[in-house]
């Protein structure tokens, strides 16, 4: 039974795919599971991964080329098989596999509810006779061997019921594993995976999924002519974003002091520097809506939510997973939070959902020793900060000297919807809370 | 339609000896009243059925319509033998012999027309008229189906004890279907108060009766199933009403069912999608028989009788045509049947649930 | 028939004979030749009598001593019974019960084994009934004969010697509402006559091993008991429907139809129906077993809905 290779939508707002480099050849064998190619969506390079047994037979594309979403790219079958049927219709793409439409910010709804468009499989009545030589028809007709939920080509097979409990649960269909026919998953499949997901939350409480974005999470603020101008030419002169870069230091001793007094009551009320940082810095936005913004091209989005992306170094690359929300979460959550995160980015474990959607990000180098750095913007955003390491710096104080802990920040701005001024008020704010830290809680 | 016939010939009757009572030639009547109410009757019918045609043509009457132009002897003269609680049942041919029994030209013009104040509001049509006080029974479109029924109305009338009769009028074909043999058996074996007209026009749609049936005298087959039967002439309105008679008065008397055969002509086609002649009948032969119209037949012997003047009948035929033409403008202005009616009249509501206890008197069947 | 006097039978043997299954054993000697009458062998011609009584106002109980044989009256429950009252514009309503066996009884053969109640439900203007306990049987003749529309009863043989509780007194079931024979919330058998009561044989079975089952005895196949099926879906998620007669457009295919409407969401599995097999019933009592439903293949797709296997 030959498994279709399709161009899927490795993330929420993929539309299209760039192959960039196939790692089977034909004739390969090839078992579920395999990574097949690397493909290049619109944000990382992500793998595509072989969804049934056999040969890889047939790559319909070549490195280096695009495919939209949902067409044919390959074709896994036993060598036997006869792939021409399969390979001739290459041209249509295959009915909506898990494409959702994005939302505006919050992709993870979205994904909770995006059905597989495929039906449940058509009723096959079990006939009162079989012809007489046989034994009564008794057993049910065998299920196929392919593995669960796979031997599809990405289609999703579900029952209309699991459908419905998945989606009022928040489960991602594609994350569960169907035990029915043709691996098609059904109600115990969805009871199961929701059993097993309450067994693996963590022991502190589960971190609520972000409410759903809503029309009232931004505002759109139109160019003015200066602003199009700025945009313009300070475009032209330096690349597509015309950076600026904003630097200040603070001094962290209240921020030491505290963080003292938090450990003294207990181990488990410790946080780090970065954590405090970040809920000052989540803090802080909220106040500066105009540096938590986007650049779409012919408008500034203003975000009135925060979801801080977190720069995460892990052995292929830069990721930056996002806490939502995080001008609403307590220290310790953010704390929490970060740290799940930043393992799952090393552990390449992180779903797009959970990389996509940040208004502002946040990058430290502290722990490699780096002073300062700027750090380049993530687009859409049009701000970054980029956090050096702590250090004992001597300062005047009175008549003499002082030791104080002192750190840098650099903020990135992109000067065509960010102007230095508005740059520097928001350090201003940032200062205020990282040297003053009671004031988060004003 | 009032060309010169023939001389009037005598009705022709034939009766098993033990059948006749009296020689049927007294069958005409001088009664001047009844002779006018019968012209009446069939001359309504003619011009009726003319303007349905009509009607047909511009497309206010949709999908069958057959035409009784010529039978209307069959009609007059076999219902004016009738009380108002005796029963009448028949084919889709019913046009005349619903007119015949007094329902308005307006009920059916309007039931032709598909409109809400049709006798069924529209919902049944050309071939389905019905009306129940009259005890009009219809009006049914599948060849011999009816007469089963007829013949179930005549074992309710003797279940219940009465001496109404139950007159089930058919074409000619009708007595080749199983339905037709079925019923008759029962008829004669339970000796049923029903009264079976065969109206013979001679052709089943396009088949002559001879190429249909095995036997041509028709009505020798009551011999199969033991019951009285005759012959008479269709043209003839008052050899009708003397066979009528008699067969009526066997069956309220004596509860004996009777067939009786009923010779007649359609001057149509069978529908309004049959050419009138030429193709299973000559021209020649349409031509022949319409020599013998039936109104025009009544209308000399009223002549003979100085019951009828010229202007007379003028009139008659002036107040007549008046008549139709109300009754098609009345239809006309009538309206369809709202969107609802297409669920009413399925299914009744109702049980006999009037007695809803054991303990209650039982319902008696009259 | 005591209760009112406008009530008679027909049919071939129903009096001197006491009725081909004895149904109207004693009727004659109650209640007379007129009353209690016998037919020549003319299903058309006294269903069609049937009807005309009935449109002067008998209220006729009209038996055939098989649906095989009631086919040949088809064209007068059809086009006459069915429609009088809509063609007349509601002058005539049909007070009319055609009943008699249906279905297969043991090695009776191609021709006096069928089922006709998918036939009949196709009709509108009539009802159709199918009890399959003496209880229901007795209950629903009742209120198909003071029903003032037509009404099929459909009967079995086998049902004949089926033996059950029957209150004495005057009790009515009314026609068209199911019944729950069994309670259950992991899988719905919906089903109807004969059949109900293998339906019961296969839930207390598998009640045995843990498996719950609603059994949804329709007793009227038209008008269906939408609401029940649609309850019994919803809860249990998924559907078996037993049928007696064929596979192409039977019965069930109406069932199916209705759950798939209404109970979309819920189902966890496509709905099986267990129906004869589609061929003239065979005589060799091998064959027949193997053409006609049995108590295992329920149960075989009682499990498959259910994943079990």
């Amino acid at each position: 039974m030959a498994t279709k290779v399709f161009m899927e939508a490795l993330s929420p707002t993929m539309e299209e795919g760039r192959l960039v480099k196939w790692l089977k050849n034909e004739g390969d064998a090839i078992k579920s599971g395999d990574v097949l190619a690397e493909v290049e969506t619109d944000k990382a390079i992500m793998e595509l991964v072989a969804r049934g047994d056999g040969m890889l037979r047939k790559r319909l594309v070549g490195d280096g080329e695009s495919r939209p979403v949902g067409q044919l790219v390959g074709v896994i079958a036993p060598a036997d098989e006869n792939i021409d049927a399969l390979v001739a219709g290459a041209g249509a793409p295959a009915p909506a596999a898990a494409a959702p439409p994005a939302p505006a910010a919050d992709a993870q709804q979205a994904a909770a509810a995006a059905p597989a468009a495929v039906p449940a499989a058509p009723a096959s009545p079990v006939a009162a006779a079989a012809p007489p030589t046989n034994a009564p028809p008794a057993a049910p007709q065998p299920t196929p061997a392919a593995p669960a939920g796979d031997g599809n080509g990405g289609h999703l097979r579900s029952s209309p019921l699991a459908r419905r409990l998945a989606s009022e649960r928040g489960l991602d269909l594609a994350q569960v594993h169907g035990s029915g026919p043709g691996g098609r998953i059904i109600k115990r499949d969805i009871e199961s995976a929701q059993t097993a997901a309450a067994a693996a939350a963590p022991a502190r409480a589960a971190v609520a999924a972000p409410r759903a974005a809503s029309a009232g999470d931004f505002e759109d603020i139109p160019l003015t002519q200066i602003r199009k101008t700025i945009a313009k030419r300070l475009a032209e002169s330096i690349g597509p974003i015309p950076t600026f870069y904003l630097t200040a230091e603070f001094d962290l001793s209240r921020v030491v002091e505290m963080r003292a007094a938090m450990v003294e009551m207990g181990d488990e009320f410790k946080v780090s520097i970065n954590d405090v940082l970040m809920k000052a810095v989540a803090t802080a936005l909220a106040q500066h809506p105009e540096v938590n913004a986007h650049w779409l091209g012919d408008r500034i989005r203003q975000h009135h939510r925060v979801h801080l992306g977190m720069a995460v170094a892990t052995p292929d690359g830069l990721i930056v997973p996002v806490i939502f929300d995080a001008d609403q979460k307590r220290m310790s959550d953010i704390s929490h939070e970060a740290r799940e995160l930043a393992k799952k980015a090393r552990e390449r474990k992180l779903k797009p959902e959970e990389y996509t959607g940040s208004t502002f990000s946040i990058s430290n180098l502290g722990m490699f020793g780096i002073d300062q750095f700027t750090a380049i913007i993530n687009p859409p955003e049009t701000a970054i900060l980029a956090i050096g390491t702590a250090q004992d710096v001597v300062v005047p104080h009175g008549d003499g000297f002082v030791t104080q802990k002192r750190l840098r920040v650099t903020l990135s701005c992109d000067h065509r919807a960010v102007d230095g001024a508005v740059g520097a008020a928001f350090l201003q704010t940032l200062r205020r809370l990282i040297e003053n830290p009671l004031m988060m809680v004003f | 339609m009032c060309s010169e016939p023939s001389p009037l010939t005598r009705s022709v009757l034939h009766l098993r000896p033990h059948m006749a009572k009296k020689k049927p030639d007294s069958a005409k009547s001088s009664d001047a009243e009844l002779n006018g109410t019968l012209l009446r009757s069939m001359l309504l019918q003619r011009r009726f059925e003319e303007r349905c045609a009509e009607a047909y043509a511009l497309g206010k009457i949709g999908g069958f319509c057959h035409l009784y132009i010529g039978q209307e002897a069959v009609s007059s003269g076999s219902l004016s033998v009738l009380r108002p609680d005796d029963y009448i049942i028949t084919t889709y041919r019913d046009h005349g012999q619903a007119l015949a029994r007094g329902m308005t030209p307006r009920t059916v013009m309007s039931e032709l027309f598909g409109r809400v104040d049709g006798c069924a509001h529209g919902k049944g049509g050309s071939m389905h008229m019905f009306d129940k006080s009259l005890n009009f029974l219809g009006g049914h479109g599948i060849v011999g189906a009816h007469v089963p029924l007829g013949t179930g109305v005549g074992f309710a009338i003797k279940y219940r004890g009465g001496d109404q009769v139950c007159v089930c009028f058919m074409g000619e074909s009708v007595v080749n279907t199983g339905a037709f043999h079925e019923a008759l058996n029962m008829a004669g074996l339970w000796k049923l108060p029903v009264v079976y007209v065969i109206e013979n026009n001679r052709y089943g749609m396009g088949t002559a009766l001879e190429r249909a049936s095995a036997i041509h005298d028709i009505y020798e087959r009551g011999a199969a199933y033991n019951i009285p039967r005759a012959v008479c002439d269709g043209q003839d309105v008052f050899a009708v009403r003397g066979a009528m008679q008699e067969a009526v008065d066997r069956a309220r008397a004596d509860s004996q069912p009777t067939l009786l055969e009923v010779r007649t002509y359609r001057f149509m086609g069978h529908s309004m999608s049959d050419a009138v002649a030429g193709t299973y009948r000559s021209k020649a032969e349409l031509d022949e028989n319409m020599k013998r119209d039936p109104i025009a037949l009544l209308r000399m012997h009223m002549h003979e009788q100085n019951e009828l003047t010229d202007e007379a009948l003028q009139q008659l035929d002036e107040e007549i045509k008046a008549i139709v033409q109300d009754a098609w403008d009345f239809a006309d202005k009538s309206p369809e049947p709202p969107l609802e009616a297409l669920f009413e009249d399925v299914l009744v509501d109702t049980t006999s649930d009037a007695i809803s206890d054991a303990t209650a008197e039982p319902v008696a069947a009259d | 028939m005591q209760r009112d006097d406008r009530v008679f039978l027909m049919g071939e043997e129903v009096a001197v004979y006491q009725g081909a299954y004895k149904v109207s054993k004693g009727l004659l000697q109650e209640f007379g030749e007129m009353r209690v009458v016998d037919t020549p062998i003319t299903e058309l011609g006294f269903a069609g009598v049937g009807v005309g009584a009935a449109m002067v106002g008998l209220r006729p109980i009209i038996e055939f001593m098989t649906w095989n044989f009631g086919i040949l009256a088809l064209d007068q429950v059809l086009n006459s019974a069915a429609k009088l009252l809509y063609m007349s514009g509601g002058q005539f309503n049909i007070p009319i019960v055609f009943r008699g066996p249906n279905g297969a009884a043991l090695q009776l053969s191609a021709q006096h084994s069928q089922s006709f109640e998918s036939w009949l439900a196709h009709i509108p203007g009539i009802k159709v009934v199918t009890p399959g306990t003496p209880y229901d049987a007795k209950g629903l003749l009742k209120s198909a004969i003071r029903d003032d529309n037509p009404v099929c009863f459909l009967e079995g043989e086998m049902l004949y010697n089926t033996k059950g509780e029957v209150p004495e007194e005057e009790y009515l079931v009314p026609i068209g509402k199911a019944d729950l024979k069994r309670e259950g919330d992991h899988c719905s058998i919906i089903t109807s006559g004969k059949m109900a009561l293998m339906a019961m044989q296969v839930a207390d079975q598998l009640a045995k091993d843990g498996i719950r089952i609603d059994v949804v005895d329709l007793r009227t196949v038209r008008p269906m008991d939408v609401e029940a099926i649609r309850t019994s879906v919803q809860k249990t998620n998924r559907a078996v429907v037993l049928e007696e007669g064929w596979e192409i457009c039977g019965i069930g295919t109406q069932v199916v139809d209705y759950i798939q409407r209404d109970c979309f969401d819920h189902l966890d599995a496509p709905v099986i129906r267990v129906h004869q097999a589609d061929v003239p019933m065979p005589y060799a009592k091998n064959l027949e077993r193997a053409a006609k439903p049995d108590v295992a293949k329920t149960i075989a797709a009682v499990r498959k809905v259910m994943y079990l296997d």
